[in-house]
């Protein structure tokens, strides 16, 4: 018998898409229909922006014209800065799809006596909707009309019956306020907007910038609590999400060769699935970009299309040192089967690096990626961040179908290693390279600490870089690497 | 309403003591109605034979609101002599009108 279930009242909100990339799906389709959203933040967290994109959008994508009662810029200040996005708000406005209304409020000039209300901002805001038929209104930011009009009181009533309005006449609108100490917006607007409050915040943690967002709250809608990274690039925001990415990738069965054939060996002979992500990690010196390097030489031969992050070293140093194993890349450059893209670490944050990498495989649609180290995007921002953004560059690389290999620098004994650690579970093959001097003699180790989906050897190998490439030398008894790196739920089986 | 010429930026009659003063209002609420009143009765005492009012409904000519940038209502601009003076209310507060507009005071 089935159970009596409590009635699930659904009120399904009817929704105005922002056309941002990412928002609507991390809002479940947009901002509420008809209803006043707070978008809030500090100075140059991005609100203007949104607010734009979201008239932008919804004049080209929806047909809805709208209105920017804008108070803070003039309207040419306003049309400069977004034409570097690539909006072009004159001519929206010449097709009467935008009309910007600057309101310009001079303190020094502005002199009180006697009672007053806002009514001249209704008729102006009122006007300019009627002329252009308004869907959309943005107020930006209507903070600044507390510099300008003394009576906060006038003000807060004035503003509370000016949203009112909005929502009478079906508006749906966007009203940005500047962050505050102890609150949200510094003059608590937030207090006056029940519907949808959307939190930007850009935070410069050891000189490196993260713009992130956070849907404060949503009435009538389930929403993430996530605090999502966004991107500013030439294309505007977009938002990543977290949690939408969902683990529906196709497991591949073909495989991949790892260049080197007694590698390959260790992995039942023909080394990694194609769509499987692959860590490296080890010690300075230990070979890790020697390893990828063939990895991706391996593929150009095969005349698969490669994707080379380096955060470390120039492209014409790898050239170079790759040479020196006896690695020819610079053919394969030369017949544009391998790309590199060279990233210094510190000059953007990991949002900036995350947009870099989807848009340049998203343009170049390489079969193979390399990112060569993400342990420079570890020192970029805290653990948190790059696991978060390693989980969603693997799901996408893996929606993809393509192979990744990622190296990672550790230290003997750090606490590095443990991040190695954490980053590892998202991995599916993880190598461990390390050095070590058993009787004085220098060797590099090699050992595959797992590969899912595979019976992989349990050996430890010596890894032996020369002039003529990368082979492994005999099965070590004596190796030091199982026992040093402990990986959570795996570690028992490892040893 | 009353006549609105001053779109001129310098009449030729121009003598600095000359006031041209817009009022802004949205209708005849009490407060539109209350500073008509106290304008042309602070205008007669302090500025006579020396000023003209024009009065600006906005709800007839919304249009204008953005030229002067109109927030509040009434709003009362002193557009000459120069430099441009905004003051904003029912103009209730006569000293603070005198002194908003910069008047002198009456011999």
């Amino acid at each position: 018998m089935p159970r009596d279930r409590p009635k699930v009242v659904r009120t399904s909100i009817a929704k105005t898409p922002t056309g941002i990339q990412g928002l609507d799906e991390v809002t479940g389709g947009g901002l509420p229909k008809g209803r006043v959203s707070l978008v809030c933040g500090n100075a140059g967290c991005g609100k203007t922006l949104l607010a734009m994109e979201f008239l932008v959008h919804g004049a080209l994508r929806y047909g809805e014209p709208g209105v920017c009662m804008n108070f803070e810029e003039t309207e040419q200040k306003l049309t400069a800065n977004v034409a570097s996005l690539g909006f072009d708000l004159r001519e929206l406005s010449k097709r009467k799809m935008l009309l910007i209304d600057s309101v310009a409020i001079e303190r020094n000039q502005i002199a009180e006596a006697g009672e007053y209300n806002l009514e001249g901002l209704f008729i102006r805001l009122a006007h300019a909707v009627k002329t252009i038929k308004a869907k959309r209104v943005v107020l930006d930011s209507v903070q600044a009309l507390f510099a300008g009009i003394g009576d906060s009181a006038i003000l807060r009533s004035e503003l509370q019956r000016l949203f009112r309005w909005l929502e009478d006449h079906k508006l749906t609108a966007i009203v940005t306020g500047e962050a505050g100490v102890h609150t949200l917006t510094r003059h608590g607007l937030e207090e006056y907007i029940a519907d949808c409050v959307i939190a930007l915040d850009h935070r410069v943690t050891e000189q490196i910038s993260t713009r992130r967002l956070r849907i404060v709250k949503y009435r009538g809608t389930f929403h993430g609590t996530d605090e999502y990274p966004f991107l500013i690039d030439d294309d505007g925001i977009s938002v990543v999400p977290i949690t939408s990415l969902v683990l529906t990738h196709k497991a591949l069965r073909d495989r991949v060769s790892s260049g080197i054939p007694a590698l390959d060996e260790m992995m039942e002979g023909k080394g990694f699935f194609r769509g499987s992500s692959v860590l490296v990690t080890g010690t300075a010196g230990t070979g890790k970009s020697s390893l990828a390097a063939n990895f991706t030489s391996a593929a150009c031969a095969r005349g698969e299309l490669c994707l080379y992050f380096t955060f470390e070293e120039s492209p014409s140093q790898i050239l170079r040192n790759m040479r020196s194993v006896g690695l020819n890349l610079e053919r394969w450059v030369k017949k544009r089967l391998l790309h590199f893209n060279a990233m210094r670490p510190t000059s953007t944050g990991l949002e900036g690096h995350l947009a870099t990498i989807h848009k340049l495989i998203g343009t170049l649609r390489p079969s193979i990626v390399v990112i060569d180290p993400i342990t420079n995007l570890v020192s970029a921002s805290g653990n948190y961040d790059v696991k978060s953004m390693l989980v969603r560059l693997v799901d996408f690389l893996k929606v993809q179908q393509i192979t990744s290999m990622f190296t990672n620098l550790t230290f003997a004994g750090d606490p590095q290693e443990r991040t190695a650690a954490a980053v590892s579970s998202l991995m599916d093959t993880w190598i461990v390279l390390r050095d070590s001097k058993p009787n004085g003699r220098p060797r590099r180790e090699l050992y595959v600490l797992k590969s899912r989906g595979m019976a992989h050897s349990r050996e430890a190998r010596e890894l032996i870089v020369s002039k003529s490439g990368l082979e492994l030398g005999i099965v070590l008894k004596d190796h030091t690497l199982a026992s040093t790196v402990e990986v959570p739920g795996t570690a028992a089986t490892a040893r | 309403m009353k006549k609105i010429s001053a779109k001129k930026r310098q009449p030729r009659t121009s003598r600095s003591d000359f006031f041209i003063l817009r009022l802004y209002i949205a209708g005849q609420t009490p407060n539109s109605v209350t500073a008509i009143a106290n304008l042309k009765r602070i205008c007669e005492d302090k500025l006579k034979g020396k000023y003209r009012i024009e009065v600006v409904d906005l709800l007839e000519k919304p249009q204008l609101a953005k030229g002067d940038q109109i927030i509040a209502i009434p709003t009362l601009v002193r557009r000459l002599p120069p430099p441009v003076k905004k003051i904003i209310g029912n103009l209730s507060k006569t000293e603070s009108v005198i002194v908003g507009l910069d008047l002198q005071p009456a011999r």
